[in-house]
Protein backbone atom coordinates (compact mmCIF):
# COMPACT_ATOMS: atom_id res chain seq x y z
CA UNK A 1 0.00 0.00 0.00
CA UNK A 2 2.71 2.38 1.10
CA UNK A 3 4.89 1.71 -1.92
CA UNK A 4 1.92 2.23 -4.23
CA UNK A 5 1.20 5.61 -2.66
CA UNK A 6 4.87 6.49 -2.91
CA UNK A 7 4.97 5.65 -6.60
CA UNK A 8 1.91 7.75 -7.16
CA UNK A 9 3.48 10.67 -5.32
CA UNK A 10 6.63 10.43 -7.37
CA UNK A 11 4.66 10.27 -10.59
CA UNK A 12 2.50 13.23 -9.72
CA UNK A 13 5.46 15.31 -8.58
CA UNK A 14 7.18 14.95 -11.99
CA UNK A 15 3.87 15.70 -13.60
CA UNK A 16 3.49 18.84 -11.54
CA UNK A 17 7.02 19.88 -12.39
CA UNK A 18 6.23 19.50 -16.07
CA UNK A 19 2.92 21.26 -15.62
CA UNK A 20 4.71 24.13 -13.87
CA UNK A 21 7.08 24.49 -16.81
CA UNK A 22 4.20 24.45 -19.27
CA UNK A 23 2.45 27.10 -17.29
CA UNK A 24 5.53 29.34 -17.44
CA UNK A 25 5.82 28.80 -21.21
CA UNK A 26 2.12 29.51 -21.59
CA UNK A 27 2.38 32.81 -19.72
CA UNK A 28 5.51 33.74 -21.64
CA UNK A 29 3.75 33.10 -24.94
CA UNK A 30 0.74 35.14 -23.94
CA UNK A 31 2.95 37.99 -22.76
CA UNK A 32 4.91 37.94 -26.01
CA UNK A 33 1.76 38.00 -28.17
CA UNK A 34 0.26 40.75 -26.04
CA UNK A 35 3.47 42.75 -26.24
CA UNK A 36 3.59 42.51 -30.05
CA UNK A 37 -0.08 43.43 -30.31
CA UNK A 38 0.56 46.47 -28.12
CA UNK A 39 3.47 47.58 -30.30
CA UNK A 40 1.35 47.22 -33.45
CA UNK A 41 -1.61 49.04 -31.95
CA UNK A 42 0.64 51.71 -30.46
CA UNK A 43 2.27 52.39 -33.84
CA UNK A 44 -1.14 52.76 -35.48
CA UNK A 45 -2.48 54.96 -32.71
CA UNK A 46 0.69 57.05 -32.73
CA UNK A 47 0.36 57.72 -36.46
CA UNK A 48 -3.34 58.49 -36.19
CA UNK A 49 -2.84 60.64 -33.10
CA UNK A 50 0.02 62.55 -34.66
CA UNK A 51 -1.91 63.23 -37.86
CA UNK A 52 -4.90 64.42 -35.86
CA UNK A 53 -2.67 66.56 -33.61
CA UNK A 54 -0.88 68.16 -36.55
CA UNK A 55 -3.79 68.36 -38.92
CA UNK A 56 -6.75 69.42 -36.83
CA UNK A 57 -5.48 72.99 -36.57
CA UNK A 58 -5.40 73.39 -40.34
CA UNK A 59 -8.99 72.29 -40.86
CA UNK A 60 -11.62 74.97 -41.06
CA UNK A 61 -14.32 75.96 -43.50
CA UNK A 62 -11.96 77.95 -45.69
CA UNK A 63 -9.56 75.00 -45.88
CA UNK A 64 -12.34 72.78 -47.16
CA UNK A 65 -13.82 75.22 -49.64
CA UNK A 66 -11.12 77.56 -50.95
CA UNK A 67 -8.49 77.39 -53.65
CA UNK A 68 -4.85 77.15 -52.61
CA UNK A 69 -3.21 80.50 -52.04
CA UNK A 70 0.21 81.30 -53.43
CA UNK A 71 3.20 80.98 -51.14
CA UNK A 72 3.36 83.89 -48.71
CA UNK A 73 -0.38 84.59 -48.81
CA UNK A 74 -1.88 83.10 -45.68
CA UNK A 75 -5.06 81.00 -45.70
CA UNK A 76 -6.36 79.15 -48.71
CA UNK A 77 -7.49 75.56 -48.87
CA UNK A 78 -7.75 72.35 -50.76
CA UNK A 79 -11.31 72.74 -52.00
CA UNK A 80 -10.30 72.06 -55.59
CA UNK A 81 -8.39 68.96 -54.45
CA UNK A 82 -11.43 67.58 -52.68
CA UNK A 83 -13.58 68.25 -55.74
CA UNK A 84 -10.91 66.69 -57.98
CA UNK A 85 -10.70 63.59 -55.79
CA UNK A 86 -14.46 63.17 -56.01
CA UNK A 87 -14.46 63.56 -59.80
CA UNK A 88 -11.43 61.33 -60.45
CA UNK A 89 -12.40 58.56 -58.02
CA UNK A 90 -16.08 58.80 -59.01
CA UNK A 91 -15.25 58.40 -62.70
CA UNK A 92 -12.91 55.50 -61.93
CA UNK A 93 -15.63 53.81 -59.87
CA UNK A 94 -18.25 54.27 -62.59
CA UNK A 95 -15.91 52.65 -65.10
CA UNK A 96 -14.74 49.87 -62.78
CA UNK A 97 -18.19 48.76 -61.57
CA UNK A 98 -19.59 47.39 -64.84
CA UNK A 99 -16.31 45.87 -66.04
CA UNK A 100 -15.39 44.38 -62.67
CA UNK A 101 -18.86 43.13 -61.85
CA UNK A 102 -19.52 41.55 -65.23
CA UNK A 103 -16.11 39.87 -65.20
CA UNK A 104 -16.83 38.59 -61.69
CA UNK A 105 -20.20 37.24 -62.83
CA UNK A 106 -18.58 35.58 -65.82
CA UNK A 107 -15.91 33.93 -63.68
CA UNK A 108 -18.37 32.80 -61.03
CA UNK A 109 -20.97 31.36 -63.39
CA UNK A 110 -19.05 30.24 -66.46
CA UNK A 111 -15.55 30.32 -65.02
CA UNK A 112 -14.16 27.05 -66.28
CA UNK A 113 -11.53 26.45 -68.87
CA UNK A 114 -8.52 28.27 -70.19
CA UNK A 115 -10.07 31.70 -70.76
CA UNK A 116 -11.34 31.97 -67.19
CA UNK A 117 -8.09 30.71 -65.70
CA UNK A 118 -6.15 33.23 -67.76
CA UNK A 119 -8.46 36.01 -66.61
CA UNK A 120 -8.00 35.00 -62.98
CA UNK A 121 -4.24 34.79 -63.37
CA UNK A 122 -3.95 38.23 -64.93
CA UNK A 123 -6.30 39.68 -62.41
CA UNK A 124 -4.07 38.38 -59.62
CA UNK A 125 -0.97 39.70 -61.37
CA UNK A 126 -2.61 43.08 -61.87
CA UNK A 127 -3.39 43.32 -58.17
CA UNK A 128 0.31 42.97 -57.42
CA UNK A 129 1.56 45.53 -59.95
CA UNK A 130 2.92 48.64 -58.20
CA UNK A 131 0.57 51.56 -58.59
CA UNK A 132 3.31 53.71 -60.06
CA UNK A 133 3.68 51.22 -62.91
CA UNK A 134 -0.04 51.48 -63.55
CA UNK A 135 0.35 55.25 -63.56
CA UNK A 136 3.12 54.94 -66.12
CA UNK A 137 0.89 52.75 -68.24
CA UNK A 138 -1.88 55.34 -68.11
CA UNK A 139 0.69 57.97 -69.00
CA UNK A 140 1.85 55.98 -72.02
CA UNK A 141 -1.65 55.24 -73.26
CA UNK A 142 -3.57 58.39 -72.46
CA UNK A 143 -1.17 61.24 -71.62
CA UNK A 144 1.75 60.91 -74.02
CA UNK A 145 -0.30 60.44 -77.22
CA UNK A 146 -2.62 63.35 -76.35
CA UNK A 147 0.29 65.47 -75.22
CA UNK A 148 -1.31 66.74 -72.02
CA UNK A 149 -2.08 65.56 -68.52
CA UNK A 150 -5.70 64.82 -67.76
CA UNK A 151 -7.97 63.83 -64.92
CA UNK A 152 -9.39 61.09 -67.09
CA UNK A 153 -6.01 59.39 -67.38
CA UNK A 154 -5.91 59.38 -63.56
CA UNK A 155 -9.37 57.82 -63.44
CA UNK A 156 -8.18 55.22 -65.93
CA UNK A 157 -5.20 54.35 -63.71
CA UNK A 158 -7.45 54.16 -60.65
CA UNK A 159 -9.86 51.91 -62.52
CA UNK A 160 -6.98 49.55 -63.29
CA UNK A 161 -6.15 49.50 -59.57
CA UNK A 162 -9.74 48.79 -58.56
CA UNK A 163 -10.46 46.10 -61.14
CA UNK A 164 -8.57 43.11 -59.70
CA UNK A 165 -10.09 43.66 -56.27
CA UNK A 166 -13.58 43.99 -57.72
CA UNK A 167 -13.26 41.03 -60.07
CA UNK A 168 -12.01 38.56 -57.51
CA UNK A 169 -14.24 39.66 -54.65
CA UNK A 170 -17.41 39.80 -56.73
CA UNK A 171 -16.57 36.34 -58.08
CA UNK A 172 -16.15 35.09 -54.52
CA UNK A 173 -19.33 36.83 -53.38
CA UNK A 174 -21.39 35.23 -56.14
CA UNK A 175 -19.79 31.83 -55.54
CA UNK A 176 -20.60 32.07 -51.86
CA UNK A 177 -24.32 32.21 -52.66
CA UNK A 178 -25.36 28.63 -51.89
CA UNK A 179 -25.80 26.48 -54.98
CA UNK A 180 -29.13 25.38 -53.51
CA UNK A 181 -30.48 28.94 -53.78
CA UNK A 182 -29.55 29.06 -57.45
CA UNK A 183 -31.00 25.63 -58.13
CA UNK A 184 -34.14 26.64 -56.26
CA UNK A 185 -34.59 29.51 -58.69
CA UNK A 186 -33.93 27.36 -61.76
CA UNK A 187 -36.26 24.63 -60.46
CA UNK A 188 -39.07 27.19 -60.54
CA UNK A 189 -38.58 27.51 -64.27
CA UNK A 190 -36.62 30.75 -64.15
CA UNK A 191 -34.16 31.37 -66.96
CA UNK A 192 -30.47 31.46 -66.13
CA UNK A 193 -30.39 35.22 -66.63
CA UNK A 194 -33.43 35.82 -64.45
CA UNK A 195 -32.16 33.53 -61.68
CA UNK A 196 -28.86 35.40 -61.71
CA UNK A 197 -30.30 38.92 -61.81
CA UNK A 198 -33.23 38.45 -59.47
CA UNK A 199 -31.97 35.91 -56.95
CA UNK A 200 -28.20 35.29 -57.01
CA UNK A 201 -26.91 38.85 -57.50
CA UNK A 202 -29.11 40.45 -54.82
CA UNK A 203 -28.00 37.77 -52.38
CA UNK A 204 -24.37 38.53 -53.14
CA UNK A 205 -24.86 42.31 -53.23
CA UNK A 206 -23.82 43.28 -49.68
CA UNK A 207 -20.51 41.46 -50.16
CA UNK A 208 -20.01 43.12 -53.55
CA UNK A 209 -20.70 46.57 -52.09
CA UNK A 210 -18.18 45.80 -49.35
CA UNK A 211 -15.57 45.03 -51.98
CA UNK A 212 -16.43 48.21 -53.86
CA UNK A 213 -16.02 50.37 -50.74
CA UNK A 214 -12.66 48.77 -49.99
CA UNK A 215 -11.55 49.33 -53.57
CA UNK A 216 -12.53 53.01 -53.33
CA UNK A 217 -10.70 53.27 -50.00
CA UNK A 218 -7.63 51.81 -51.63
CA UNK A 219 -7.43 54.32 -54.46
CA UNK A 220 -8.32 57.21 -52.14
CA UNK A 221 -4.93 56.72 -50.53
CA UNK A 222 -3.03 56.45 -53.82
CA UNK A 223 -0.71 59.23 -54.94
CA UNK A 224 1.89 57.70 -57.21
CA UNK A 225 -0.20 57.22 -60.36
CA UNK A 226 -1.44 60.81 -60.12
CA UNK A 227 2.03 62.32 -60.50
CA UNK A 228 2.01 61.85 -64.24
CA UNK A 229 -1.70 61.63 -64.96
CA UNK A 230 -3.84 64.15 -63.07
CA UNK A 231 -0.70 66.23 -62.43
CA UNK A 232 -2.48 68.78 -60.22
CA UNK A 233 -3.97 72.20 -60.75
CA UNK A 234 -4.32 75.50 -58.94
CA UNK A 235 -7.85 76.09 -60.21
CA UNK A 236 -11.37 74.82 -59.88
CA UNK A 237 -11.04 72.28 -62.65
CA UNK A 238 -14.00 70.11 -63.60
CA UNK A 239 -13.14 69.12 -67.18
CA UNK A 240 -11.77 65.59 -67.05
CA UNK A 241 -9.60 66.15 -70.12
CA UNK A 242 -7.58 68.81 -68.28
CA UNK A 243 -5.05 68.45 -65.46
CA UNK A 244 -6.90 68.40 -62.16
CA UNK A 245 -6.08 68.87 -58.48
CA UNK A 246 -6.42 65.85 -56.20
CA UNK A 247 -6.26 65.77 -52.44
CA UNK A 248 -3.53 63.20 -51.90
CA UNK A 249 -1.48 64.81 -54.67
CA UNK A 250 -1.82 68.16 -52.89
CA UNK A 251 -0.69 66.55 -49.64
CA UNK A 252 2.36 65.23 -51.44
CA UNK A 253 3.21 68.57 -53.04
CA UNK A 254 2.68 70.52 -49.83
CA UNK A 255 4.52 68.05 -47.63
CA UNK A 256 7.76 68.21 -49.64
CA UNK A 257 7.58 72.01 -49.96
CA UNK A 258 9.89 74.13 -47.81
CA UNK A 259 7.08 76.41 -46.56
CA UNK A 260 5.73 75.82 -43.03
CA UNK A 261 2.25 77.09 -43.98
CA UNK A 262 2.02 74.52 -46.79
CA UNK A 263 3.35 71.78 -44.55
CA UNK A 264 0.60 72.55 -42.03
CA UNK A 265 -1.93 72.26 -44.83
CA UNK A 266 -0.41 68.91 -45.86
CA UNK A 267 -1.20 67.61 -42.38
CA UNK A 268 -4.75 68.88 -42.71
CA UNK A 269 -5.13 67.11 -46.05
CA UNK A 270 -3.67 63.91 -44.62
CA UNK A 271 -6.22 64.04 -41.83
CA UNK A 272 -9.04 64.42 -44.38
CA UNK A 273 -7.76 61.40 -46.31
CA UNK A 274 -7.57 59.28 -43.17
CA UNK A 275 -11.09 60.28 -42.19
CA UNK A 276 -12.35 59.34 -45.67
CA UNK A 277 -10.62 55.95 -45.63
CA UNK A 278 -11.86 55.34 -42.09
CA UNK A 279 -15.43 56.10 -43.10
CA UNK A 280 -15.19 53.81 -46.16
CA UNK A 281 -13.75 50.94 -44.10
CA UNK A 282 -16.39 51.34 -41.41
CA UNK A 283 -19.06 51.28 -44.13
CA UNK A 284 -17.48 48.13 -45.58
CA UNK A 285 -17.53 46.43 -42.17
CA UNK A 286 -21.17 47.34 -41.72
CA UNK A 287 -22.08 45.95 -45.14
CA UNK A 288 -20.09 42.79 -44.49
CA UNK A 289 -21.94 42.11 -41.24
CA UNK A 290 -25.16 42.46 -43.21
CA UNK A 291 -23.84 40.09 -45.86
CA UNK A 292 -23.00 37.46 -43.27
CA UNK A 293 -26.49 37.70 -41.83
CA UNK A 294 -27.95 37.19 -45.31
CA UNK A 295 -25.93 34.04 -45.90
CA UNK A 296 -26.68 32.40 -42.57
CA UNK A 297 -29.72 30.70 -44.04
CA UNK B 1 -56.90 10.31 -68.48
CA UNK B 2 -54.18 7.73 -68.15
CA UNK B 3 -53.32 6.47 -64.73
CA UNK B 4 -49.63 7.29 -65.09
CA UNK B 5 -48.43 10.86 -65.46
CA UNK B 6 -44.68 10.47 -65.55
CA UNK B 7 -42.41 7.60 -66.54
CA UNK B 8 -38.70 6.99 -66.93
CA UNK B 9 -37.70 4.67 -69.74
CA UNK B 10 -34.25 3.10 -69.63
CA UNK B 11 -32.93 6.22 -67.92
CA UNK B 12 -29.24 6.54 -67.07
CA UNK B 13 -27.51 9.53 -65.49
CA UNK B 14 -23.81 10.30 -65.59
CA UNK B 15 -21.34 12.61 -63.89
CA UNK B 16 -18.56 12.66 -66.44
CA UNK B 17 -17.58 9.02 -66.91
CA UNK B 18 -19.28 7.89 -63.72
CA UNK B 19 -22.67 6.29 -64.23
CA UNK B 20 -24.65 7.28 -61.13
CA UNK B 21 -28.01 5.87 -62.20
CA UNK B 22 -28.29 2.94 -64.57
CA UNK B 23 -31.11 1.93 -66.90
CA UNK B 24 -34.04 2.77 -64.67
CA UNK B 25 -37.57 2.25 -65.96
CA UNK B 26 -40.37 3.27 -63.66
CA UNK B 27 -43.84 4.82 -64.00
CA UNK B 28 -45.39 7.17 -61.46
CA UNK B 29 -49.06 7.02 -60.63
CA UNK B 30 -51.07 10.20 -60.89
CA UNK B 31 -51.93 11.88 -57.57
CA UNK B 32 -50.10 9.29 -55.53
CA UNK B 33 -47.03 9.60 -53.32
CA UNK B 34 -44.14 7.49 -54.54
CA UNK B 35 -41.21 7.13 -52.18
CA UNK B 36 -37.68 6.46 -53.45
CA UNK B 37 -35.74 4.65 -50.76
CA UNK B 38 -32.29 3.14 -50.57
CA UNK B 39 -28.95 3.55 -48.80
CA UNK B 40 -26.74 6.62 -49.24
CA UNK B 41 -25.15 6.85 -52.66
CA UNK B 42 -27.69 4.65 -54.40
CA UNK B 43 -28.56 7.37 -56.90
CA UNK B 44 -32.06 8.21 -55.70
CA UNK B 45 -31.45 11.95 -55.53
CA UNK B 46 -29.73 11.90 -58.92
CA UNK B 47 -32.70 10.03 -60.39
CA UNK B 48 -35.08 12.59 -58.89
CA UNK B 49 -33.04 15.43 -60.38
CA UNK B 50 -33.43 13.90 -63.84
CA UNK B 51 -37.19 14.36 -63.72
CA UNK B 52 -37.06 18.19 -63.84
CA UNK B 53 -33.83 18.40 -65.85
CA UNK B 54 -31.88 19.85 -62.93
CA UNK B 55 -29.34 17.05 -63.12
CA UNK B 56 -27.91 18.35 -66.37
CA UNK B 57 -27.00 21.67 -64.68
CA UNK B 58 -24.27 19.96 -62.67
CA UNK B 59 -20.79 20.14 -64.14
CA UNK B 60 -20.19 17.47 -66.78
CA UNK B 61 -23.51 15.78 -66.10
CA UNK B 62 -25.66 14.12 -68.76
CA UNK B 63 -28.65 11.87 -69.15
CA UNK B 64 -29.43 8.96 -71.47
CA UNK B 65 -32.82 7.39 -72.07
CA UNK B 66 -36.07 9.25 -71.77
CA UNK B 67 -38.56 10.65 -69.31
CA UNK B 68 -42.11 10.65 -70.60
CA UNK B 69 -44.66 13.12 -69.37
CA UNK B 70 -47.99 12.26 -70.92
CA UNK B 71 -46.17 10.56 -73.82
CA UNK B 72 -43.91 13.53 -74.49
CA UNK B 73 -40.21 12.90 -73.91
CA UNK B 74 -38.97 15.83 -71.82
CA UNK B 75 -35.47 15.13 -73.11
CA UNK B 76 -36.31 15.26 -76.80
CA UNK B 77 -34.85 18.07 -78.85
CA UNK B 78 -36.87 21.25 -78.87
CA UNK B 79 -38.32 20.79 -75.39
CA UNK B 80 -37.68 23.83 -73.22
CA UNK B 81 -36.37 22.73 -69.80
CA UNK B 82 -37.86 25.88 -68.26
CA UNK B 83 -41.33 24.88 -69.43
CA UNK B 84 -40.79 21.41 -67.98
CA UNK B 85 -39.71 22.86 -64.64
CA UNK B 86 -42.92 24.85 -64.44
CA UNK B 87 -44.90 21.63 -64.69
CA UNK B 88 -42.62 19.71 -62.33
CA UNK B 89 -41.84 21.55 -59.09
CA UNK B 90 -39.11 20.68 -56.64
CA UNK B 91 -38.48 20.89 -52.89
CA UNK B 92 -34.88 20.50 -51.76
CA UNK B 93 -33.17 18.71 -48.93
CA UNK B 94 -32.35 21.88 -47.04
CA UNK B 95 -34.80 24.78 -46.98
CA UNK B 96 -33.56 27.26 -49.59
CA UNK B 97 -35.77 30.35 -49.42
CA UNK B 98 -34.42 33.29 -51.42
CA UNK B 99 -32.69 35.41 -48.75
CA UNK B 100 -33.37 38.80 -50.32
CA UNK B 101 -37.07 38.31 -51.08
CA UNK B 102 -39.88 38.74 -48.58
CA UNK B 103 -42.07 35.82 -47.57
CA UNK B 104 -44.79 36.72 -50.06
CA UNK B 105 -42.27 37.45 -52.84
CA UNK B 106 -40.66 34.08 -52.19
CA UNK B 107 -44.03 32.44 -52.58
CA UNK B 108 -44.63 34.16 -55.91
CA UNK B 109 -41.02 33.89 -57.09
CA UNK B 110 -41.99 31.82 -60.14
CA UNK B 111 -43.33 35.03 -61.66
CA UNK B 112 -47.09 34.87 -61.89
CA UNK B 113 -47.10 36.30 -65.37
CA UNK B 114 -50.52 37.35 -66.60
CA UNK B 115 -51.99 37.65 -63.12
CA UNK B 116 -53.29 40.92 -61.76
CA UNK B 117 -52.00 42.21 -58.45
CA UNK B 118 -55.08 40.95 -56.63
CA UNK B 119 -54.86 37.58 -58.32
CA UNK B 120 -51.21 37.28 -57.29
CA UNK B 121 -52.11 38.02 -53.68
CA UNK B 122 -54.85 35.48 -53.82
CA UNK B 123 -52.58 32.85 -55.34
CA UNK B 124 -49.89 33.51 -52.72
CA UNK B 125 -52.43 33.11 -49.94
CA UNK B 126 -53.75 29.90 -51.44
CA UNK B 127 -50.25 28.44 -51.78
CA UNK B 128 -49.34 29.41 -48.22
CA UNK B 129 -52.58 27.89 -46.94
CA UNK B 130 -51.92 24.69 -48.88
CA UNK B 131 -48.47 24.56 -47.32
CA UNK B 132 -50.03 24.95 -43.83
CA UNK B 133 -48.05 28.13 -43.29
CA UNK B 134 -50.59 30.92 -43.77
CA UNK B 135 -51.66 31.29 -40.15
CA UNK B 136 -48.06 31.57 -39.00
CA UNK B 137 -46.95 34.20 -41.52
CA UNK B 138 -50.07 36.18 -42.49
CA UNK B 139 -49.03 39.11 -40.27
CA UNK B 140 -45.46 39.26 -41.55
CA UNK B 141 -45.76 38.60 -45.28
CA UNK B 142 -43.34 41.43 -46.05
CA UNK B 143 -40.60 40.30 -43.67
CA UNK B 144 -37.56 38.18 -44.39
CA UNK B 145 -37.93 34.40 -44.67
CA UNK B 146 -34.69 34.00 -42.72
CA UNK B 147 -36.53 34.83 -39.49
CA UNK B 148 -38.66 31.71 -39.89
CA UNK B 149 -37.77 28.39 -38.28
CA UNK B 150 -36.31 25.60 -40.40
CA UNK B 151 -39.64 23.81 -40.64
CA UNK B 152 -41.44 27.02 -41.60
CA UNK B 153 -38.78 27.76 -44.22
CA UNK B 154 -39.27 24.32 -45.71
CA UNK B 155 -43.04 24.85 -45.84
CA UNK B 156 -42.37 28.20 -47.51
CA UNK B 157 -40.34 26.34 -50.13
CA UNK B 158 -43.26 23.96 -50.61
CA UNK B 159 -45.60 26.95 -51.00
CA UNK B 160 -43.19 28.46 -53.51
CA UNK B 161 -43.18 25.24 -55.53
CA UNK B 162 -46.96 24.76 -55.56
CA UNK B 163 -47.73 28.43 -56.26
CA UNK B 164 -46.59 27.73 -59.82
CA UNK B 165 -49.30 25.05 -59.91
CA UNK B 166 -47.17 22.22 -61.21
CA UNK B 167 -48.51 18.75 -61.87
CA UNK B 168 -45.66 16.88 -60.27
CA UNK B 169 -43.90 17.73 -57.01
CA UNK B 170 -40.40 16.31 -56.52
CA UNK B 171 -39.24 16.23 -52.92
CA UNK B 172 -35.61 15.49 -52.12
CA UNK B 173 -35.49 14.32 -48.50
CA UNK B 174 -37.68 17.24 -47.49
CA UNK B 175 -37.41 16.52 -43.76
CA UNK B 176 -33.73 15.55 -43.60
CA UNK B 177 -32.69 18.78 -41.91
CA UNK B 178 -35.73 19.14 -39.64
CA UNK B 179 -36.53 18.07 -36.10
CA UNK B 180 -39.17 15.33 -35.56
CA UNK B 181 -42.04 17.73 -34.88
CA UNK B 182 -41.36 19.85 -37.96
CA UNK B 183 -40.94 16.62 -39.95
CA UNK B 184 -44.34 15.36 -38.81
CA UNK B 185 -45.95 18.60 -40.04
CA UNK B 186 -44.35 18.13 -43.47
CA UNK B 187 -45.42 14.50 -43.61
CA UNK B 188 -49.03 15.44 -42.92
CA UNK B 189 -48.74 18.09 -45.58
CA UNK B 190 -47.51 15.56 -48.13
CA UNK B 191 -50.64 13.48 -47.58
CA UNK B 192 -52.90 16.44 -48.24
CA UNK B 193 -50.87 17.63 -51.24
CA UNK B 194 -51.21 14.20 -52.85
CA UNK B 195 -54.85 15.07 -53.51
CA UNK B 196 -53.68 17.67 -56.03
CA UNK B 197 -50.19 16.66 -57.11
CA UNK B 198 -48.25 13.63 -58.20
CA UNK B 199 -45.53 13.44 -55.57
CA UNK B 200 -42.18 11.72 -55.87
CA UNK B 201 -40.21 11.88 -52.63
CA UNK B 202 -36.70 10.70 -51.87
CA UNK B 203 -36.27 9.60 -48.29
CA UNK B 204 -33.62 8.05 -46.11
CA UNK B 205 -36.17 7.15 -43.56
CA UNK B 206 -38.06 3.91 -44.11
CA UNK B 207 -40.67 4.66 -41.45
CA UNK B 208 -41.39 7.89 -43.28
CA UNK B 209 -41.73 6.06 -46.59
CA UNK B 210 -44.09 3.57 -44.95
CA UNK B 211 -46.18 6.37 -43.42
CA UNK B 212 -46.55 8.79 -46.32
CA UNK B 213 -46.28 6.85 -49.56
CA UNK B 214 -48.65 4.82 -51.68
CA UNK B 215 -45.92 3.27 -53.77
CA UNK B 216 -42.30 2.62 -52.81
CA UNK B 217 -39.32 2.14 -55.10
CA UNK B 218 -36.15 0.60 -53.72
CA UNK B 219 -32.77 1.47 -55.23
CA UNK B 220 -29.33 0.05 -54.61
CA UNK B 221 -25.88 0.73 -56.02
CA UNK B 222 -24.23 -2.21 -57.80
CA UNK B 223 -20.53 -3.14 -57.49
CA UNK B 224 -19.47 -0.33 -59.83
CA UNK B 225 -21.43 2.28 -57.86
CA UNK B 226 -24.23 2.64 -60.38
CA UNK B 227 -27.67 3.07 -58.83
CA UNK B 228 -30.15 0.42 -59.96
CA UNK B 229 -33.85 0.16 -59.39
CA UNK B 230 -34.40 -3.10 -57.52
CA UNK B 231 -38.11 -3.19 -56.88
CA UNK B 232 -41.25 -1.03 -57.11
CA UNK B 233 -44.51 -1.98 -55.48
CA UNK B 234 -47.39 -0.75 -53.37
CA UNK B 235 -45.87 0.45 -50.12
CA UNK B 236 -47.87 -2.00 -48.01
CA UNK B 237 -46.71 -4.92 -50.11
CA UNK B 238 -43.09 -3.84 -50.45
CA UNK B 239 -42.68 -3.46 -46.70
CA UNK B 240 -44.42 -6.72 -45.79
CA UNK B 241 -43.72 -9.16 -48.60
CA UNK B 242 -40.94 -7.82 -50.80
CA UNK B 243 -40.21 -9.99 -53.79
CA UNK B 244 -36.46 -9.29 -53.95
CA UNK B 245 -34.07 -10.62 -51.38
CA UNK B 246 -32.06 -7.38 -51.32
CA UNK B 247 -35.16 -5.33 -50.57
CA UNK B 248 -35.94 -7.60 -47.66
CA UNK B 249 -32.40 -7.30 -46.32
CA UNK B 250 -32.61 -3.52 -46.52
CA UNK B 251 -36.00 -3.02 -44.91
CA UNK B 252 -35.19 -5.45 -42.12
CA UNK B 253 -32.08 -3.40 -41.43
CA UNK B 254 -29.50 -5.96 -42.42
CA UNK B 255 -27.47 -3.27 -44.24
CA UNK B 256 -27.57 0.39 -45.12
Amino acid sequence: MASFAGARDRASSTRYKRLGRRRVYGHLGTALALGCATVAAAALLAILGYVVYQGIGAINWAFLTQLPHPVGVSGGGVGNGILGSLIIIGTATLMAIPIGLLTGIYLALFGRGAIAETLRFFSDVLSGVPSIAIGLFAYTVLVAPLKHFSAFSASFAFMMLMLPLLVRTSEQAIRSVPQSVREGALALGMSNARATLRIVLPTAMPAIVTALLLAIARVTGETAPLLFTAFGSQFWETNPSNPMAELSLQVFTYAISPYPSWQAQAWGGALLLIVAVFALSAGARFMLSRAMRGLEA
Amino acid sequence: MRDELLAAVDLSAYYGERKAVGNVSIAFRRKAVTALIGPSGCGKTTLLRCFNRIHELSFDARVEGSVLMEDQDIYSAGVDPMAIRRRIGMVFQRPNPFPTLSIVDNTMAYGGRGLSRAQKQERAERALRSAALWDEVKDKLRSSPLRLSGGQQQRLCIARAIAAEPEVLLMDEPTASLDPIASAVIEELMASLAERFTIIAVTHNMQQAARVSDVTAFMLADESGTGRLIEVDDTAKLFTTPSDRRTEDYITGRFG
